[in-house]
C-alpha cells in the first residue's frame, strides 16, 4: 500500500468516526435539553401530525426561507438540492452491484452538480455585494462556501474534464467499507476532492454545518401549539415546583 | 420635538444601507441594588461576573433547548437582516437579528465551542469584556422580543430566546434594567405594575360605574374582589385609568352586563402584565404568575379571562398552565385561560350582543396585530384565530375597516416598537425609530381608504402609540382599544328608550 493510499485511508476513518460520534454527542445533546416553555411560533399545527408537516415543508420546500428572501431561497435551494442528486450519485460507489435508481439517476446527478455550484457562487456573492450580509459574515463563512466550491469544482472536473480511474476510486471505497483497503489513484484532482471532503467531514459536528440536526431541534417549530390542553413541565421546572411545596 | 432625527415615512418601505454605532449610546437606566435584590439578583455588578456570567451561560444552555440549538445552528445566511423593526428605524446593525444575536454568540463560541476555543479569529468568537458586556446591555434592550425575524428564520432562531438569556445573564451579573426590575418589585409588593394599591383600585372602579351610568343609564358593575363570580377578569393595570386602555375595560364591563355573566377583577392578581417573561427569569415569571391561580382559588371563580395585553395573553396562553397549572378546579368546559376576545366573538356568534354599528361611523378602522397575541400564542380552536377573531369583533360593531399591507399584519406583524420592557421614556429614541416600519404601514391605509383610527389589544403598543403617533404627524389619541369600539357600538337591552331623560347626552361620541 503505498503512502497516499495509506495517509487517506486513516484520514476517511478518522473523519468517519469524529463526523458520527460528533454529530452523536450534538444529537443527544439537543435531545436532552429539556424545552421548559411552549414557544412554537405561531400560527402553528395544533396537532403532532401537524407538526411533522410543518418541519416537513421546511426541509424539503425552506418554507420560512422562501418567506424571507426570494434570492437567498434561489441559491439556498440549488445548492442544497443539487448537492442532494450529486450525493445520491455518488452511492454508486458503495454499492456493488448499484442500486437500479442509482444507476437510473445518474445524468441527473452529474448535472445537478451545476446547480449545486451556481447555488453555492450565489450565496457567496451575497457576502460580497449585500452590506447587511457581508457585516456579519465570518472568515469561516468565507471558508466552509470555499470548501464547498473547492469540492464541487474538483468533482466536476474529474466528471466533465479530466476522468480519473474510477473503478479503482470504488475498489478504494468498498475496501474502506470492508476494512481491507485497496489503492487509491493519485490524481491531483482527486486527492483534493477526498481531502476537502474529510476537512467537511470533521468540521460538521463542530461548525454552523449544525443547522441540519439543529432544525429538526428547533422549539419554535417543533411544537405543538396545545398549551391550555395540555400541561407542558420540563423536569427541572417539576423540581422546581416541588421544592417550593415541601 | 425630539433631540434626535426621527425617520421619515416614504412612498414605499426600502431596506436602508447600514451604519455603524447609530444606536450604541442608546441605553437604559441600571436598576439599583433595592431593584434587584427582592427578585433574587445581586445588587451590583459582581467583582467576578465574568466567572459568573460564563457560568450562567452554560447553565442556561443546559436548561433551554432553545438556547443550545439557536446558538448552534446560524448559517449566518441573512434572511433575518432585514427583518427588525429596529433595525430598519435606526439602520444600526447590530439590531439585525443576527447580529445581535451573535453579541452572544460570539462569547458562547469562545467559550463552549472547539472551534471558538482554538481558533477564535477564524469563526468570529470573542472574549468576554466589559465593552463586550456594554454593548449587551445596549443591543439586548434594543429587542422587544416580538420574534418577527423567527418567522423567517429557517431555522426558526428566535431572537428572543437570545435575548431573554442575555438579560438573565446580566441580572445574575448585577446589572439589571431598572424599568423591569422596578415594576416586578412593585407587582410583588402591590399587586400590580403601577402601584396602585387596593382602595385606590376600588375608587376608581367605583368611578368607572359611575361614569358608565350616567353615559347609558345603565348601572353596569365593575366589581373587585367579589366572591363566588364566574368569571375573573385578569387585565393590565393601564386599563384602570389611563387613555385609551380603561375605554376597553369600560367595553369589558358592558360585555360581561349584556350576556348575564357574573365577573369580578382580583386586587391581588391587579395585573395582567408578567415582565418576568421580559426578563427572561422562569422563577419570577412563575412567582407572578401564581398571584392568578392563587386569586382564582380565593375567589372561587369558574373561569379565567385576560383582558387586552399583548405579551400578558402569551404568558398566559403559552405558559400559566405550565407555570401555575393545573387548572382542574376550574369549569372544563372553558378554555384556561380565555381572552376578552375570545369571548366577546363567541358571544356575537350565538347572537347574544347587538350592535349599532353606526356609533362607530366616526372612525375608519386599521387594526394592528400585537406581536406577542400574533406569532406567540393563539385564539380559538385554529391557529390564525388570533388573526381572525379580534378582526370579526371589528366588523360586528364598526362599518368601516381596512387591513394594512399583507407584510406587515398577521404573523408579519410589525412590533409598536415599545414591547419586551422597552416602554421607558428613558429608550424614547429608539421607540420612535422602532414604530417607523408600522407608522409607515400605518400611512399607506391613511392615504388610500382615509383611516383614522388605528385599533390595538395590547396595553403597551396603546401606551406606545400613544406617544409615537405625534412624532410622525399622527393624532395621539388616534389609537383605539378593542374593545372601546365594543363599548360604543353595543346596544344594552335595560338601556332607557330614547325618549327617556337621558336623551340629551346620548351622542357625545
Amino acid at each position: 500500500m503505498s503512502l497516499v493510499t495509506g495517509l487517506y485511508v486513516v484520514l476517511f476513518y478518522a473523519a468517519t468516526v469524529l463526523l458520527v460520534v460528533g454529530l452523536a454527542f450534538r444529537i443527544k445533546k439537543y435531545a436532552s435539553t429539556p424545552a421548559p416553555l411552549k414557544i412554537p411560533t405561531t400560527p402553528a399545527p395544533t396537532t403532532q401530525s401537524g407538526v411533522v408537516l410543518r418541519l416537513f415543508r421546511e426541509v424539503v420546500f425552506f418554507e420560512s426561507l422562501f418567506k424571507s428572501n426570494k434570492w437567498i431561497w434561489l441559491f439556498g435551494y440549488l445548492f442544497h438540492f443539487g448537492m442532494l442528486l450529486v450525493l445520491l450519485r455518488h452511492l454508486r460507489y458503495f454499492t456493488d452491484p448499484v442500486w437500479t435508481w442509482v444507476a437510473l439517476m445518474q445524468p441527473f446527478g452529474k448535472y445537478a452538480s451545476f446547480a449545486m455550484l451556481a447555488g453555492l457562487l450565489g450565496l457567496w456573492a451575497r457576502r460580497f455585494l449585500v452590506d447587511r450580509v457581508r457585516y456579519i459574515s465570518a472568515p469561516s463563512d468565507h471558508l466552509m462556501l470555499a470548501l464547498l466550491v473547492g469540492i464541487a469544482i474538483t468533482g466536476m472536473g474529474m466528471t466533465f474534464v479530466a476522468h480519473t480511474d474510477i473503478v479503482m476510486v470504488k475498489g478504494f471505497f468498498l475496501g474502506l467499507m470492508r476494512f481491507s483497503p485497496q489503492p487509491l489513484p493519485t490524481d491531483p484532482l482527486l486527492l483534493a476532492h477526498l481531502g476537502m471532503v474529510v476537512a467537511l467531514m470533521i468540521v460538521f459536528p463542530i461548525s454552523k454545518l449544525l443547522h441540519a440536526p439543529g432544525v429538526f431541534f428547533s422549539p419554535s417549530r417543533n411544537q405543538v401549539d396545545n398549551p391550555r390542553e395540555k400541561r407542558h413541565l420540563a423536569p427541572w421546572a417539576a423540581r422546581l415546583e416541588s421544592g417550593e411545596q415541601r | 420635538m425630539a433631540d434626535f432625527e426621527v425617520p421619515v415615512l416614504r412612498e414605499y418601505p426600502i431596506i436602508p444601507k447600514l451604519k455603524e454605532g447609530t444606536m450604541a449610546h442608546s441605553s437604559p437606566y441600571v436598576a439599583k441594588a433595592v431593584m434587584q435584590e427582592p427578585l433574587g439578583f445581586p445588587g451590583e455588578l459582581l467583582d467576578n461576573w465574568k466567572e459568573v456570567a460564563i457560568e450562567k451561560m452554560g447553565e442556561l444552555c443546559g436548561k433551554y433547548r432553545s438556547l443550545q440549538v439557536y446558538l448552534d445552528s446560524c448559517v449566518k445566511c441573512g434572511a433575518c437582516t432585514d427583518k427588525c423593526h429596529y433595525y430598519l428605524g435606526t439602520t444600526d446593525p447590530k439590531n439585525m437579528p443576527v447580529a445581535r444575536q451573535d453579541l452572544l454568540r460570539k462569547v458562547y463560541r469562545r467559550y463552549f465551542t472547539f472551534a471558538g476555543k482554538y481558533f477564535p479569529k477564524l469563526v468570529g468568537a470573542a472574549d468576554l469584556t466589559e465593552e463586550v458586556l456594554d454593548d449587551w446591555y445596549s443591543y439586548f434592550h434594543q429587542c422587544s422580543q416580538c420574534r418577527r425575524c423567527s418567522v423567517f428564520c429557517p431555522y426558526g432562531i428566535d431572537t428572543a430566546e437570545i435575548s431573554m438569556a442575555a438579560r438573565e445573564i446580566m441580572d445574575a451579573v448585577g446589572k439589571g434594567q431598572k424599568y423591569c426590575n422596578e415594576i416586578i418589585g412593585k407587582v410583588f409588593k402591590i399587586g400590580n405594575n403601577l402601584g396602585l394599591p387596593e382602595p385606590a383600585l376600588r375608587d376608581t372602579l367605583e368611578g368607572i360605574e359611575e361614569d358608565v351610568e350616567d353615559d347609558t343609564g345603565v348601572k353596569v358593575r365593575y366589581p373587585l374582589d367579589e366572591k363566588g363570580a364566574e368569571v375573573l377578569l385578569v387585565t393590565p393595570s393601564a386599563d384602570f385609568f389611563a387613555e385609551p386602555h380603561v375605554d376597553g375595560l369600560i367595553g369589558y364591563g358592558k360585555v360581561f352586563h349584556e350576556a348575564g355573566i357574573s365577573w369580578t377583577l382580583s386586587s391581588k392578581a391587579s395585573e395582567a402584565a408578567n415582565f418576568g417573561m421580559f426578563i427572561g427569569s422562569y422563577e419570577n415569571m412563575r412567582r407572578v404568575s401564581m398571584r392568578i391561580r392563587e386569586a382564582a382559588l380565593e375567589l372561587g371563580v369558574k373561569r379565567i379571562v385576560f383582558g387586552e395585553c399583548g405579551h400578558a395573553w402569551r404568558v398566559a396562553y403559552s405558559f400559566l398552565n405550565t407555570l401555575a397549572g393545573p387548572f382542574d378546579f376550574l369549569d372544563p368546559r372553558y378554555p384556561v385561560p380565555q381572552h376578552i376576545c375570545e369571548l366577546t366573538n363567541g358571544l356575537i356568534k350565538e347572537g347574544k350582543l347587538k350592535f349599532d354599528k353606526s356609533l362607530n361611523d366616526d372612525m375608519k378602522l386599521t387594526f394592528h396585530d400585537s406581536c406577542n397575541v400574533a406569532r406567540a400564542s393563539r385564539m380559538g380552536d385554529k391557529p390564525g384565530g388570533q388573526f381572525v377573531i379580534p378582526r370579526e369583533i371589528i366588523k360586528a360593531c364598526c362599518n368601516h375597516f381596512y387591513d394594512m399591507p399583507a407584510d406587515t399584519i398577521h404573523e408579519s406583524t410589525y412590533c409598536c416598537g415599545g414591547g419586551g420592557g422597552l416602554l421607558t421614556d428613558d429608550l424614547m429614541e429608539l421607540r420612535v425609530k422602532g414604530a417607523m416600519p408600522r407608522m409607515q404601514a400605518l400611512k399607506t391605509v391613511v392615504e388610500e381608504h382615509g383611516v383614522t383610527n388605528l385599533v390595538a389589544i395590547c396595553a403597551i403598543c396603546k401606551s406606545q402609540f400613544a406617544k409615537t403617533l405625534p412624532y410622525y404627524g399622527f393624532d395621539m389619541n388616534s389609537i383605539v382599544s378593542l374593545h372601546q369600539l365594543v363599548s360604543n357600538a353595543i346596544i344594552l337591552s335595560d338601556a332607557p328608550k330614547d325618549d327617556d331623560e337621558n336623551d340629551d347626552d346620548g351622542d357625545d361620541a
